[in-house]
C-alpha cells in the first residue's frame, strides 16, 4: 500500500533491545479520522510500536510516515509532539492544584515562553474552545473543581481533553480505561468515538468489552508484528490469535 | 487454607480488584488466569501482604492476615515468587537460597534437599553470582529460594514468562511434585493456557478486577476458561 | 496592562496584608515620632529598627515562598543573596563615611588601611554613588542566581541535590567573605555605618525612612508575587512544582520558568539585605552561614508555605519570637528553634496558615484557586459521584 493519502504509515519497522526483538518488520497504516484498537499480549510490542511514533525510541530498520510525507524516524520528540502527535499515558497525570479549567487552559495551544504566560489574558476563542473541550469530555459542571479531586475516570476525561487542547491530529491512547468503572468505560468508550473523525486515534487496551464498544478497526500485534487485522469478532476467530493469547 | 472475601484494591483513585473473593486449598494447585491488566498481579500482591487492601479480608490458615505485614505472612508461611523473578544478582546462589531464612526460627534454618532434587542445576551453580544465571535457572532459584523458607502457601506469579520449553517442562513438574507432596497450597498465576491447564486443580478466572468463573478442573471446560483468556 | 496584573494578584490575602502594611506606615511613624516619650503610645526608635528588621526577613522569606511554595525548589542557600545585597549597600554606605572612620582616609574604609592597602580595589569603583550600588544589589544577586540557575536547572538537577548545592553555594560565599584579602571587610565586615543619601543614619527620621522604605519594597514585591502567582506563569510554576515532566510534555520550556522566578526571587532576597544592612548597621560574613538560610526556612515553614502572606507571618513570628528568647533564656533559643522546627514538619505540614484554613474549612469540595467565589459552595457538596 502507498503512503499517499495515509495518516500513519508504518512499514517494516523493527527494533531491538539488547537482542531482544521488540518490534519485528511492523508495517501498519491509518487513514485521517480513523479510530484503530490495538490489542496483543504482554510484550507484544504495543508500548515499543508508540514509543516509535512519538520518538521517544529510534527504530533500527524501517519507514514511519506521518500524512505522507513527513519522516517520523528523523524527528525528535519534542518536534513530533508539534505536528499534532499526542500522547496519553496509562495514568493520569493532570495537574491535581489546579482547576479542571486552568488544567485545560495550560494545555491549550498558544504561546509557551514565560513572557507570554505572564501577560496572557484569555480570549473569546480560547474560552469557547475550553468550553468545547469540557462539553466533550462532559467535565462541565467540575469546571472549577481541583483535578486532585476528581475520580479515577474523570481525570482520565480531564487527560484526553488536555490532549484535545493542543488540538492533535493524532492521539495515542495507552490503556485508558484500566481501573475504571464499568460506567466510566462505557462514557469513555462513547468520549472517544465523539472524538474519531475530527481527530485519528489509535487505542491500546485490554479490556475487550471496551474495544467492542468502540466498534472499529482492530489490529493484533503479537512478537513484534501485525498478526491480524480486521473486526473485533473476525480477529477472535483467528487461530493464530486465539493460540497466541493462551501462550502457545 | 487460603480464603480471599470480597478484597478490594485501588492504587489511588483507580479500583484495580472489585469485591474478589476465592479460594486456594493446601495440597492442590489452583490457577488464577485472565487476560493483561484484568488485576491478577494485583490480587497476588495483596495476598502476600505487599499492597494493603481497601475492602474485604484475607484468611490464611484459619487466621485474619489482612492487617499483617508482608514479613509476617512470610512467617506464617506465604511464599510469593514475583513475576520477574527478583533474585538478588550479587549475591552467590547459595546466598539467595540463604535469604529464604528470614522467616525461619532458628532451628529450622537449613537448605531442603529438595530443592536441589527438584532444581539439581542450582547445585553445580552454588557459587555462581545471581546475575549471572539465564532466565530460566534464574526462575528456578526463585522457586527454590521460596521453598527454602517452608512455605505453606506458594504463590507463583507467571512463572513461564520468557522461559525456554525444557525448563517450563521442569517446573511443571516441580509444581506437580509439590502439590501431591500434600501439605503445600499453591497459588499459580498463568497467561500460557496449556501449561496451567496440565497442573490446575481448580481455575479462578478474573476479568475487569473481577473473578467470573470459579471451579474445579472436573467442573469446568476449557473451553469456559479459555473463552475469557482470548480475545 | 500593568494595572490589570496587580488587579489579578489582588485577592483577599494580598488585600489583608496591604492593609496592615499601610496601617504600620502610618501608625510606627506617628508613635514614634508625635507621640511624646513618656507616653504609652510611644515606641521607640529601637523598635522601629527591630520592626524593619523584622520586615527585612519577612521579604527575604517572600523571596523564598516565591521558588519554595510555588516552584518546589527549597533553596536551603537563599541568604546568600540576602547577604550579597546587603553588602553592596553595606559598600556604599562605607564609602559614604569619607574622612570620619578612625584612620580618616577618605576613600579607604578603615579595614583596607589596617590592611596597608593603597588604593580602592576595582570592584569597589561606583559605590560612592547610590544609584550605582542600588542598581548592584539587584544585579549581583540577580546575575549570580541566573548563572547558578543557569547551570542547575538545565542540567535538571531537583530535589535533594538541588538543596544540596544551593546549600554549597552559601558555604563557600561564607568561606570567600571571611577572608581578609577579598576585600570585603574580612570576618568583621562593614560596620560604623554614619550617613545615607547624606542623612545620618542614627537619626530618628531617617530610621523611620528606612522602616517606611521596607515597607514600601515588601508591599511592592509581595504585589508582584501575587500578580505573578496569578497569572498563567504563576500556574505554571505551580504545575512545575508538582509534575515537571509533563509540564515539560505540554510544550513548556520549564527550565526558562523556573529561571525566572529564581533570579526574581534573589533579587528580592538582596533588597531585603540593603535595607536590612542600614537598619542593624553592619553586615559581616556570618550572614552567608548556612543556618541563616535554614532560619528563613524555617519561617516560610511555620507561617505556611506557598500561601506568600504565611511567609510574612512566619518570619515576623519566629524573629519576635528569638528576640524574646534570645533576651530572656539565650540557651533555650537553639533548642526552641530546633523544636519549631521538628513541630511544623511533622505536626502543621501547611504551617499556621494552613492549619487557620483547615480551622474555617466548611467546603469539602475544594475549589480552584482562581474560582473568586464563582460556584457558590452550598449545592455542590453531595454531587461527589456524579458523572
Amino acid at each position: 500500500m502507498s503512503a499517499e493519502d495515509t495518516l500513519l504509515y508504518l512499514d517494516g519497522v523493527s527494533v531491538s533491545f539488547d537482542g531482544f526483538r521488540a518490534l519485528n518488520n511492523l508495517s501498519l497504516t491509518m487513514m485521517p479520522g480513523e479510530m484503530r484498537a490495538i490489542i496483543g499480549p504482554n510484550g507484544a510490542g504495543k508500548t515499543t510500536m508508540m514509543d516509535v511514533i512519538t520518538g521517544k525510541t529510534r527504530p533500527d530498520h524501517g519507514t514511519i510516515l506521518f500524512e505522507g510525507e513527513t519522516d517520523l524516524t528523523k524527528l525528535r520528540e519534542a518536534s513530533i509532539a508539534n505536528l499534532g502527535i499526542g500522547r496519553k499515558f496509562q495514568r493520569p497525570t493532570v495537574f491535581e492544584p489546579h482547576s479542571v479549567w486552568d488544567n485545560l487552559e495550560l494545555a491549550l495551544k498558544a504561546p509557551r515562553s514565560p513572557l507570554k504566560t505572564l501577560t496572557y489574558a484569555i480570549s473569546r476563542e480560547d474560552r469557547a474552545r475550553i468550553e468545547d473541550i469540557l462539553d466533550i469530555t462532559r467535565l462541565s459542571p467540575k469546571r472549577d473543581r481541583l483535578a486532585g479531586s476528581l475520580s479515577h475516570g474523570e481525570k482520565q476525561w480531564l487527560e484526553i481533553g488536555m490532549l484535545l487542547a493542543q488540538d492533535p491530529k493524532l492521539l495515542l491512547v495507552d490503556e485508558p480505561v484500566a481501573g475504571m468503572t464499568d460506567a466510566e468505560t462505557e462514557q469513555t468508550a462513547r468520549l472517544l468515538c465523539d472524538i474519531a473523525g475530527k481527530h485519528s486515534v489509535i487505542v491500546v487496551e485490554h479490556d475487550m468489552s471496551f474495544v467492542r464498544a468502540l466498534g472499529v478497526k482492530v489490529t493484533v500485534l503479537a512478537e513484534g508484528s501485525v498478526l491480524a487485522e480486521g473486526s473485533l469478532d473476525s480477529v477472535s476467530a483467528n487461530q493464530q490469535v486465539i493460540d497466541v493469547y493462551l501462550g502457545r | 487454607m487460603l480464603d480471599v472475601r470480597s478484597v478490594d484494591l485501588h492504587y489511588g483513585a483507580a479500583q484495580a480488584l472489585r469485591g474478589v473473593s476465592m479460594t486456594a486449598e493446601v495440597g492442590k494447585v489452583t490457577c488464577l488466569v485472565g487476560r493483561n491488566g484484568v488485576g491478577k498481579s494485583s490480587l497476588l500482591r495483596a495476598i502476600v501482604g505487599l499492597k494493603p487492601i481497601s475492602g474485604g479480608t484475607i484468611n490464611w490458615d484459619g487466621a485474619d492476615v489482612t492487617k499483617l505485614a508482608a514479613a509476617d505472612r512470610a512467617r506464617r508461611g506465604i511464599a510469593y515468587v514475583p513475576q520477574g523473578r527478583e533474585i538478588f544478582p550479587l549475591l552467590t546462589v547459595r546466598e539467595n537460597l540463604l535469604t529464604g531464612y528470614a522467616p525461619l526460627p532458628r532451628g529450622k534454618r537449613s537448605i531442603p534437599d529438595e530443592v536441589f532434587e527438584l532444581f539439581p542445576v542450582l547445585d553445580s551453580m552454588l557459587e555462581r553470582r545471581g546475575g549471572d544465571l539465564s532466565g530460566g535457572q534464574q526462575q528456578q532459584l526463585a522457586i527454590g529460594r521460596a521453598l527454602v523458607t517452608r512455605p505453606r502457601l506458594l504463590v507463583l506469579d507467571e512463572p513461564t514468562e520468557g522461559i525456554q520449553p525444557s525448563i517450563i517442562k521442569d517446573i511443571g513438574r516441580a509444581i506437580s511434585y509439590l502439590r501431591d507432596k500434600g501439605d503445600m497450597a499453591i497459588l499459580l498465576v498463568e497467561q500460557y493456557f496449556d501449561f496451567a491447564r496440565d497442573l490446575a486443580d481448580d481455575w479462578t478466572v478474573m476479568e475487569r478486577g473481577e473473578v467470573v468463573l470459579a471451579g474445579s478442573r472436573m467442573a469446568l471446560n476449557d473451553e469456559d476458561v479459555r473463552k475469557f483468556l482470548t480475545v | 496592562m500593568l494595572t490589570r496584573f496587580f488587579l489579578m494578584g489582588l485577592d483577599r490575602k494580598a488585600g489583608l496584608v496591604l492593609t496592615v502594611l499601610a496601617l504600620l506606615a502610618v501608625l510606627v511613624p506617628v508613635m514614634t515620632l508625635v507621640v511624646p516619650e513618656g507616653s504609652p503610645w510611644h515606641v521607640s526608635i529601637f523598635t522601629v529598627s527591630l520592626l524593619g528588621k523584622y520586615l527585612c526577613f519577612a521579604l527575604l522569606a517572600l523571596a523564598l515562598d516565591l521558588v519554595w511554595g510555588y516552584v518546589g525548589i527549597l533553596s536551603l542557600g537563599h541568604a546568600a543573596f540576602f547577604a550579597l545585597g546587603g553588602y553592596a549597600m553595606g559598600m556604599y554606605l562605607m564609602r559614604q563615611i569619607g574622612p570620619r572612620g578612625v584612620y580618616g582616609n577618605p576613600i579607604l574604609p578603615d579595614f583596607m588601611v589596617f590592611l596597608n592597602w593603597k588604593e580602592l580595589p576595582w570592584y569597589w569603583l561606583g559605590f560612592d554613588h547610590f544609584w550605582f550600588a542600588a542598581i548592584m544589589v539587584l544585579v549581583v544577586p540577580g546575575a549570580l542566581a541566573f548563572a547558578f540557575g543557569w547551570f542547575a536547572f538545565r542540567s535538571r538537577v531537583t530535589g535533594v541535590y538541588l538543596s544540596i548545592i544551593t546549600q554549597a553555594l552559601t558555604f563557600a560565599l561564607l568561606l570567600a567573605f571571611f577572608r581578609n584579602d577579598m576585600g570585603f571587610g574580612g570576618n568583621n565586615g562593614l560596620t560604623d555605618f554614619k550617613e545615607i543619601l547624606g542623612y545620618d543614619i542614627q537619626a530618628p527620621g531617617t530610621r523611620v525612612g528606612l522602616f517606611l522604605a521596607t515597607i514600601a519594597a515588601l508591599a511592592l514585591s509581595y504585589m508582584i508575587a501575587s500578580g505573578i502567582i496569578a497569572s498563567k506563569l504563576g500556574k505554571v510554576l505551580v504545575a512545575v512544582r508538582d509534575t515537571e515532566s509533563r509540564v515539560r510534555f505540554l510544550g513548556y520550556n520549564t527550565e526558562s520558568y523556573k529561571l525566572f522566578a529564581w533570579t526574581l526571587s534573589a533579587c528580592m532576597a538582596g533588597v531585603a539585605g540593603a535595607l536590612y544592612v542600614p537598619q542593624v548597621g553592619i553586615i559581616n560574613p556570618s550572614e552567608f552561614a548556612p543556618a541563616s538560610s535554614i532560619e528563613a526556612v524555617i519561617w516560610v515553614a511555620v507561617g505556611g508555605r506557598g500561601t506568600l502572606a504565611g511567609a510574612i507571618l512566619g518570619a515576623v513570628l519566629v524573629n519576635f519570637g528569638k528576640s524574646y528568647f534570645t533576651g530572656a533564656l539565650p540557651e533555650f533559643w537553639l533548642f526552641a528553634l530546633g523544636g519549631l522546627f521538628v513541630l511544623v514538619t511533622l505536626f502543621l505540614p501547611k504551617g499556621l496558615l494552613g492549619l487557620w484554613a483547615q480551622l474555617t474549612a466548611r467546603l469539602p469540595n475544594a475549589k480552584g484557586p482562581n474560582a473568586k467565589g464563582k460556584n457558590a459552595p452550598n449545592g455542590k457538596i453531595a454531587d461527589q459521584k456524579g458523572m
